[in-house]
């Protein structure tokens, strides 16, 4: 089954910008999905119109096979939303705040104080309970927001840069309790500028650019698209220029690095034999991006990096 | 921030279509729960000022002024201005209440809990207005309380007083709700209130009763809501009143169901709420 379905999304704003041109997107049950995009492509803006934060222009959604034209109240029960932007009363408590939201999907009081309970331990905020919400830190806010979307325990977790300004100690651990719900069986979007955290966390991903889908598919074909990587070699000596590679694209940013632009059918065995018989000595090497911000560069900046 | 426990890992709902009634009954209850939560948890905003204002009134309109002024429409002054400063506090207040409660969600984006839920915006719109007509009613019973202090208090029918209250009260809960779907920021909250609100009340029969004045000034008079308002609701105290009962319950009634359908066409439309 889908857990949701785009068809001609399209979103004009008043202001005559066109944020979504006719996007088609399918998201199966039980995904960990990307959707990608630089800002200002309109990922926010799809996210807005499933939550119904925003007003569609045309096209057809569906959340669960229920259309948001017809059946919205029941298509929004199944959706559980984090935000970009902290959205909550910053002058109530933690337990105020989920018990309410609770109430508003219809969670009694009784089992919202066992989702609580539940979910303010898992995501280590349950000391926190009766604190002010805007006594708490940026990484406890992010926290709070997911706890508060799945206190009605949603089939369809959309999440919008959950990790934005959060360190990485708390952004790993985010990322193992993604994983947990996710294996659980809820379907989840996530949205990200950390495309690390896509590429770790998603098995589908799509991204969208000016208010087009350029890419849809499982995240290692994606990735396989890659038609060149860049590594970034650190020499244990300095050297005076870079030496000559014919068939590769050498940069030498300082004399104790080489970045050289490796294609899909050459390899690194080649490169370190030529590097051996010239003398230099590598001591390390590192991807000088994620493979996945490669691509997406590349995608949006229309290089022709990637296969059709 | 150490690792998370796994041994309590949700798990998605199962996919049973939920009951919408009985989502919408809790929904309901939970925003009422909230509203009247805000209004106890600010008392010191929500219900002394009035209670210091209504105080105010019968020391000085009451109590100094009014001994000198003597009966009006057969009763003492102070008892003829305390229902018109009882419904005067219900009013603004229910006003209050709703304008900033809504406007604050709207300015915190916090009122997005509530939009992306599945509760339909007629219940919203609902939730919000007993909201307001609790706080009426709270801060109406500090000031008849206080009231009772300064005079007696006569009861002509009872059900007049309960249900003028009710309806006044419903009537400028929704009036605040426009006030907030339309604000952009906390002027435009204010400028209502004492621009129009606060003059319309003052002259809506308060604190004499409209025969006083000359007759182009009863005729403008009567284009004042406020004014039927105020008389229903003292009619229900005293008896008498400035205009016909019967049609000042039409006004109130015709007004609430107009208002209520405008604000839920409002948050339908998105109209300062969604984009």
């Amino acid at each position: 089954m889908k857990a949701l379905s785009f068809r001609g999304l399209t979103k004009t704003y008043k202001n005559g910008v066109q944020a979504l041109k006719g996007i088609d997107l399918d998201v199966e049950e039980g995904d960990f999905f990307a959707l990608l995009g630089p800002n200002g492509a309109g990922k926010t803006t799809a996210i807005g119109i499933v939550t119904s934060l925003v007003n569609k222009t045309g096209g057809k959604v569906e959340v669960f096979g229920h259309d948001i034209d017809t059946q919205l109240a029941v298509a929004k029960s199944c959706i559980g939303l984090v935000p970009q932007e902290i959205n909550f009363n910053q002058f109530e408590t933690v337990t105020t705040i989920l018990i309410n939201q609770a109430g508003f999907y219809g969670i009694p009081r009784k089992v919202a104080h066992e989702r609580l309970e539940k979910y303010l331990n898992a995501l280590q905020l349950w000391e926190k309970r009766n604190a002010v919400s805007r006594s708490l830190s940026g990484g406890m806010k992010r926290r709070l927001m997911i706890a508060r979307a799945l206190m009605h325990e949603p089939r369809l977790l959309i999440l919008d840069e959950p990790t934005a300004g959060v360190d990485i100690e708390v952004r790993r651990t985010m990322w193992t309790f993604m994983r947990d719900i996710n294996a659980a069986g809820t379907t989840i979007i996530l949205t990200t500028h950390y495309l690390e955290e896509a590429e770790n966390l998603c098995r589908h991903v799509a991204i969208i650019d000016k208010g087009r889908i350029i890419e849809n598919d499982r995240m290692s074909r994606v990735l396989r698209k890659l038609q060149t990587e860049v590594f970034v070699f650190n020499l244990r000596n300095p050297i005076a220029a870079a030496p000559a590679l014919p068939d590769y694209q050498v940069v030498m940013p300082d004399d104790h690095t080489l970045e050289i632009e490796v294609s899909k059918d050459q390899n690194l065995n080649d490169i370190f034999s030529r590097l051996s018989a010239a003398g230099i000595e590598v001591l390390s090497m590192r991807n000088k991006s994620n493979r996945l911000e490669e691509l997406f560069m590349r995608l949006v900046e229309q290089k022709p990096a990637a296969t059709a | 921030m150490t690792q998370t426990s796994t041994q309590d890992t949700p798990v998605a709902a199962d996919p049973v279509t939920p009951n919408l009634a009985h989502t919408n009954m809790v929904g309901f209850r939970t925003i009422i729960i909230r509203e009247f939560s805000r209004i106890i948890r600010i008392w010191g905003q929500t219900i002394v000022p009035p209670a210091i204002t209504a105080t105010l009134y019968f020391v000085i309109f009451g109590s100094l002024i009014g001994s000198r002024i003597g009966d009006m429409g057969g009763y003492t002054y102070i008892q003829y201005i305390a229902p018109g400063l009882i419904m005067m506090s219900v009013i603004t207040n229910s006003y209050g209440n709703v304008v900033s409660s809504f406007f604050g969600a709207k300015f915190g984006k916090h009122i997005e809990e509530l939009l992306v839920s599945p509760l339909p915006n007629w219940l919203i719109v609902a939730g919000y207005v007993c909201g307001g007509i609790l706080r009426g009613l709270v801060v109406g019973g500090v000031v008849t309380i206080i009231t009772l202090i300064f005079t007696h208090l006569h009861v002509y029918n009872v059900g007049v007083v309960i249900s003028a209250v009710l309806l006044s009260s419903i009537v400028f809960s929704l009036m605040g709700m426009i006030n907030a779907i339309f604000a952009k920021n906390f002027d435009q909250i204010s400028f209502i209130p004492t621009f129009v609100l606060t003059p319309l009340t003052y002259l809506g029969g308060v604190f004499y009763t409209i025969s006083l004045l000359p007759h182009w000034a009863q005729t403008i008079s009567h284009a004042n809501p406020i004014l039927y308002m105020v008389n229903a609701f003292r009619f229900g105290f005293l008896g008498v009143s400035d205009v016909n009962v019967g049609f000042a319950y039409s006004i109130m009634i015709g007004a609430a169901v107009v208002l209520y359908v405008a604000c839920v066409w409002l948050l339908q439309k998105g109209v300062g709420t969604r984009e």
